[in-house]
């Protein structure tokens, strides 16, 4: 169970540096500086901003000037939303939901991805230009059909209606096969099948331990992905139902509970701290994996 | 790495060498597979030829129940005549002419590409910025990147509900800055292109720290000796980054702006959410209603599942018509070029 540190020691080392004409990452000047405290800025502060609203009255919220600091409100909006609008059982729900599709997407496009990468078949690059090919169609054209199917199963406000479409994402299969070409020597899999390994023997020994990193990215990903997902959800689930987090927030944001602004951003609150923690503990990762998953498409 | 390579056994040796250690090995010639016949060789042929389709089967399987087979079904139903639970009466291209008439459709349709550019351009060019100086070597680099990534963390609909306040015309952040400034306060709901820009803003915000990363990446794959050759020619920094690094990470800008062109031509959580209870028609006099926000409003409100599909697959054609004429730009610079 070593852990193996092939993505994020991808960099140079750093240290080694003799000439300081040599090399292009030069040191950032003040101004550089400048535009990138301003860039943090802009970004952190609606989520900074999220926060004082949720810790202010409604009253409060609506009234100009907006506050900028956070007030006294925070725990009674906080038990207001989880009391009142069941913004608990949305939590429950959104993790659950995105705990199966992220187990799922991880495991079989890692199987397909390595397939893709290292097993020779017919018509192998003609199938995978089709994976490429639908990630362009967009979810549009498929809610009609499948909210007709859905209602006469019976499944409108079933999580199921909305995890079973999202086992496995053409995303993921191009991801793990992108990194399996690069991380998967063709040797090892050829060496396992001479000593008369079965694929699930080299799958289990040979491909999970190579690609671990990569399915722990891909995972964090698709988490991301599928506890923010929206349009299939809202159609799919109803606010006052059995509703994900987004769902939720839509019927908050349309008025359904409350119009109390300030429970309707606890609302936003509750749905994006989680995520926001995942992201403070485990960014650098994130981060690697997202660009990893770029580079050389 | 180590530990997988001593998880596939004693293959550590190059794998040509122990094949022929073997085959030259104790008495018997080759034990390979094939010499050892009946029910297992069967097995291990099935097991070569069969199993790379069991692995990628989930992925098209799921595609064809959730993707494909729905794509046509839609098709089927944009030249019928239907409503929910209702039986399908044949219309033929009836749902297309009725949309080239519909000035509903129209709008959305500029709406949805107008919206489109203001969300796309800027953030895209922000991004590249924000990947060139991300590429310095910095203090708090690892604070950076995580810090303009946390706004791709924030769902659509949280984002959306929190900047609809800032951008309340009446006692939003931004018009009391604006105020400071000396300027009038900004109908960022009513008004059409102030509205189109708010909702562009959210966008904006949520993609530009994501785009930013992957520019990033390809920005320090880019071969060193390139820069190393321009600064000899005496080229400025500035020179540098247009005529090395843009071009090297072309294909880069292609995708991102691909994939940015995707997600903008079906925007429907930021203007349904932003116009609060008038969403679906995208405001009140349909200032920012977007195609996606028009075929949920004719699908789900009115119940004409019929013209809600055609919708549908005029987004579909147009994102094809978008691909294909990329495709003959890039053909004919390919044919310039050479």
């Amino acid at each position: 169970m070593a852990r193996t540190p092939g993505t994020t020691a991808s960099g140079p080392p750093r240290v080694r540096r003799l000439r300081p004409s040599a090399g292009r990452q030069r040191h950032a000047g003040p101004l550089a500086y400048v535009l990138l405290g301003l860039a943090a800025l802009l970004s952190l502060f609606p989520l900074y901003w999220n926060l004082v609203a949720a810790s202010h009255t409604g009253e409060r919220v609506v009234k100009a000037p907006a506050p900028l600091l956070p007030g006294p409100r925070l725990l009674d909006n906080l038990s207001f939303a989880w009391n009142q609008v069941d913004m608990g059982e949305a939590l429950v729900n959104t993790t659950v939901v995105a705990g199966l599709v992220a187990l799922s997407t991880v495991l079989f496009s890692t199987l397909a991805g390595f397939a893709f990468a290292r097993l020779p078949f017919k018509g192998r690059s003609a199938l995978l230009a089709l994976v490429v090919a639908t990630m362009t169609i967009p979810p549009q054209l498929s809610v009609i059909p499948l909210y007709e199917i859905i209602t006469d199963l019976g499944w409108v406000d079933q999580l199921q209606s909305v995890v079973l479409p999202s086992l496995v994402a053409a995303f993921g299969v191009f991801f793990m096969r992108q990194y399996l070409i690069e991380a998967l020597p063709v040797e090892l899999v050829e060496a396992a099948r001479v000593d008369g390994a079965h694929s699930l023997r080299i799958i289990w020994h040979v491909v999970f331990p190579v690609a671990r990193p990569a399915m722990a990215v891909l995972g964090m990903l698709v988490f991301v992905q599928a506890w923010n997902d929206f349009f299939w959800p809202f159609i799919a689930l109803t606010p006052d139902g059995n509703p994900t987090l987004q769902v939720a927030l839509a019927g908050l944001g349309a008025g359904n509970h409350t119009v109390d602004q300030a429970v309707v951003l606890t609302g936003a609150l509750i749905s994006t701290l989680p995520l926001l923690l995942v992201f403070a503990v485990l960014g650098r990762h994130i981060v690697g994996g997202i660009t990893a998953g770029a580079v050389k498409n | 790495m180590a530990t997988s390579v001593r998880a596939a056994g004693d293959g550590s040796a190059p794998p040509a060498a122990p094949v022929r250690d073997r085959s030259a090995g104790p008495g018997s010639p080759s034990r390979r597979p094939p010499g050892r016949g009946g029910l297992r060789s069967t097995l291990h042929r099935l097991d070569l030829k069969a199993v790379p389709y069991v692995f990628v089967a989930p992925f098209f399987l799921t595609f064809a129940a959730f993707g494909l087979f729905p794509l046509i079904y839609t098709g089927w139903l944009s030249l019928h005549r239907v409503e929910l639970g209702g039986e399908a009466q044949w219309k033929g291209l009836g749902n297309y002419s009725s949309l080239a008439t519909s000035e509903f459709f129209w709008n959305a349709l500029a709406n949805t590409f107008t919206i489109g550019l203001i969300s796309t351009v800027p953030q895209l060019l922000m991004a590249l910025g924000l990947a060139h100086l991300l590429n310095y070597e910095l203090r708090g680099r690892g604070f950076f990147r995580v810090a303009v990534l946390a706004p791709y963390a924030t769902s659509i609909a949280a984002a959306t509900l929190v900047f609809a306040q800032l951008f309340n015309t009446d006692y939003g952040l931004i018009n009391t800055v604006l105020g400071w400034a000396g300027f009038a306060p900004v109908d960022w709901e009513s008004s059409k292109w102030p509205a189109q820009i708010a909702i562009s803003t959210i966008v904006t915000w949520r993609w530009t720290g994501y785009n930013a990363l992957i520019y990033l990446a390809a920005m320090q794959a880019v071969p060193q000796d390139l820069y190393e050759a321009a600064a000899l020619d005496g080229a400025s920094r500035l020179r540098q980054f247009l005529s090395v690094t843009i071009p090297s990470i072309r294909p880069t800008i292609l995708f991102t702006a691909v994939v940015s062109t995707i997600g903008a031509t079906q925007l429907f959580g930021e203007p349904l959410l932003f116009g609060g209870s008038v969403g679906i028609s995208g405001g009140s006099g349909n200032q920012f209603q977007t195609l996606s926000l028009l075929m949920y409003e004719k699908g789900w409100v009115t119940g004409a599942l019929g013209q809600a599909s055609a919708i549908a697959w005029v987004m579909l054609l147009l994102l094809l018509l978008i691909g294909g004429l990329r495709t003959l730009f890039s053909r004919l610079r390919a044919k310039e070029g050479s």
